[in-house]
């Protein structure tokens, strides 16, 4: 065969699988938003599909989500305060530690750092019920505070940080030093300002998962009011009533905000997500 | 005082304390209070020995759910490893060249809640002939089926999920290991007449290796941690049969819906021995360990 006839049905071959892959990855959110323009009712009774009946279609749901009696957008800014208070917490605490390893040798540091990798590797399930019995006992439940705290020195941040700091000079804080800056002005005014991109990173990974946050504060949360998205979310989804109407429009509205962050600022989003990956 | 901290000999320290303290409070001390509640049972409040580990043993619903974790596991091993890897490398290859867009589509599932991924396949998957997956089988003329009442097809249920959530972060973490393998090497490997595949099998497989056995770690991890996407999927942690009951379902009913909090420790603890075990076997067999004795 004729080499660049060849090379023509490859690439159009490629095309077209990826194409294909793409569409189905992005079924299952078109599925969703037509969904959020049925009456909920409709999604109990036939399930999701790709059905566009215009006649049945309207924006009862959307009327429902911005005026209706409900407790969405509380659950909403709940999720966005914790949000918030989850971010700067764990960036601040986590280069914080992150700077420690990067920047001194000391004793045990070897010890510790190996700790941190360990830590990487246990799942949260395996302490999740005790921990749960430890802030039951500390008089803790039903706030944020516990949601937040045992992950402010969180160790995949810390070893992001770590791994990018490794990568700035020790002479820049020698030089530091000889100005006479200490230990923590070097690394308040000379360091953070150049880890910039990693805190774009790791704000982007950590606020990813607070705001889809769920197990943790399902045990923790116990009052209505101080619900995140997810667990109010959750909490409609039950056969009584016409909750499913609030539970797909408020779904779509839940994945907004993080998908206008991704538009924006999409190359920390996929540097936060590949930190994890070490080039052998 | 002011000297003692600010001397660049206790700085470190004072550095790494935040994460010190998180490490004793909230890793430790639990770990080492769930060893103690797991030979306690905590509703009589009384120590009863090894009886927690030995009612493991014999309680097949703690079996079933130690299988379907297994399969579950195996399952997303088997398809979220592969099949990202040759996208990743066609992404690679010279025969295309606009790639970003596909790279942000393949990335949108990462970004959506369990809790909303979960509900929107539960739907997709519902028993009505008018639920998208039923309506794709009348394409073929099958009749509707009962997506999450029998053990198969709700298996195949939750490892789509898997798949749509996971496939396009994985072949990012491919497409990351690909792009630094050196481009001379495939030139050269291409001037020696070797084929495509080849030099998929040849170069990008061996070289992506480091990429490929993190991408395996964090699969063993959350393949076998795995408790949420099940629990939407079946509206709660009761499935008929217990067909997607896991290890940490069945640690979550012990302990926070039967309250039976010493038995839910011992199975915390399994858990944490297991995935230990696995990766241990998963480094060992991938050679890990050797390569960093280099």
């Amino acid at each position: 065969m004729n080499r660049s006839i060849k090379n023509r049905v490859v690439t159009g071959s490629f095309y077209f699988i990826f194409t294909l892959l793409a569409v189905g990855i992005f079924l299952p959110i078109w599925v969703l938003f037509i969904a959020s323009f049925k009456p909920g009712g409709d999604l109990l009774q036939y399930g999701l599909n790709l059905d566009l009946n215009c006649a049945r279609m309207n924006l009862d749901n959307y009327i429902l989500l911005f005026s209706g009696q409900h407790e969405y957008w509380k659950w909403f800014f709940n999720s966005i305060s914790l949000t918030v208070i989850t971010v700067l917490g764990t960036l601040i605490i986590s280069s914080f530690v992150g700077y420690g390893f990067a920047a001194y040798d000391f004793k045990g540091k070897k010890f510790l750092f190996i700790l941190v990798l360990l830590i990487l590797s246990i799942p949260l399930e395996v302490v999740m019920l005790p921990l749960y019995k430890q802030i039951s006992s500390w008089k803790m439940m039903d706030s944020y505070t516990a949601i937040v705290l045992p992950f402010l020195a969180h160790a995949s941040t810390i070893f992001f940080f770590r791994q990018y700091l490794l990568s700035i000079p020790r002479s820049l804080m020698e030089a530091g030093r000889i100005d006479g800056a200490t230990e923590y002005g070097i690394f308040y005014r000379l360091i953070v300002p150049l880890m910039k991109p990693a805190f774009s990173a790791m704000a982007i990974l950590n606020g990813m998962n607070a705001w889809n946050n769920y197990l943790w504060p399902l045990l923790v949360i116990r009052s209505s009011e101080k619900y995140t998205l997810t667990l109010g979310l959750n909490t409609l989804i039950n056969p009584y009533g016409d909750n499913y109407s609030l539970l797909i429009v408020g779904s779509v509205f839940s994945v907004i905000p993080i998908f206008l962050l991704f538009v924006a600022f999409q190359k920390y989003f996929i540097e936060g997500m590949m930190a994890g990956a070490v080039k052998g | 005082m002011k000297k003692f901290f600010y001397s660049k000999k206790i700085a470190p320290y004072v550095f790494i304390c935040p994460f010190v303290i998180t490490v004793l409070l909230f890793w430790l001390v639990p770990i080492c209070n769930g060893v103690l509640l797991s030979f306690q049972d905590v509703l009589k409040n009384k120590w009863v020995g090894f009886d927690n580990y030995s009612r493991l043993l014999t309680d097949k619903v703690f079996r079933r759910a130690l299988w379907n974790s297994f399969k579950y596991m195996t399952g997303t091993l088997v398809l979220l490893i592969p099949f990202p890897l040759l996208f990743a490398t066609m992404l690679n290859s010279r025969w295309i060249k606009k790639t970003e867009f596909f790279k942000s589509v393949y990335f949108i599932p990462a970004l959506t809640s369990v809790v909303v991924a979960g509900t929107i396949f539960r739907l997709m998957f519902g028993e009505s002939a008018t639920s998208l997956f039923n309506q794709v089988l009348a394409v073929f003329g099958v009749s509707p089926v009962k997506w999450l009442k029998g053990a198969g097809t709700s298996f195949f249920a939750l490892l789509l999920l898997a798949c749509w959530r996971w496939t396009g972060v994985n072949i990012l973490y491919f497409l990351a290991g690909l792009q630094s393998i050196p481009t001379d090497l495939y030139e050269a490997a291409s001037i020696d007449g070797a084929s495509g595949w080849q030099q998929f099998v040849k170069i990008s497989v061996p070289l992506v290796k480091p990429t490929t056995v993190y991408v395996l770690t964090i699969s063993v991890y959350a393949g076998l941690s795995m408790f949420l996407e099940s629990n939407m999927l079946f509206k709660g942690n009761n499935s008929p049969n217990n067909i997607g009951l896991t290890i940490v379902g069945y640690l979550y009913r012990q302990g926070v819906e039967k309250r039976a909090l010493g038995y839910a420790c011992a199975v915390g603890l399994i858990l944490l021995l297991v995935v230990m075990a696995v990766n241990l076997i998963q480094l060992k067999v991938t050679g890990t360990f050797e390569e960093g004795r280099d």
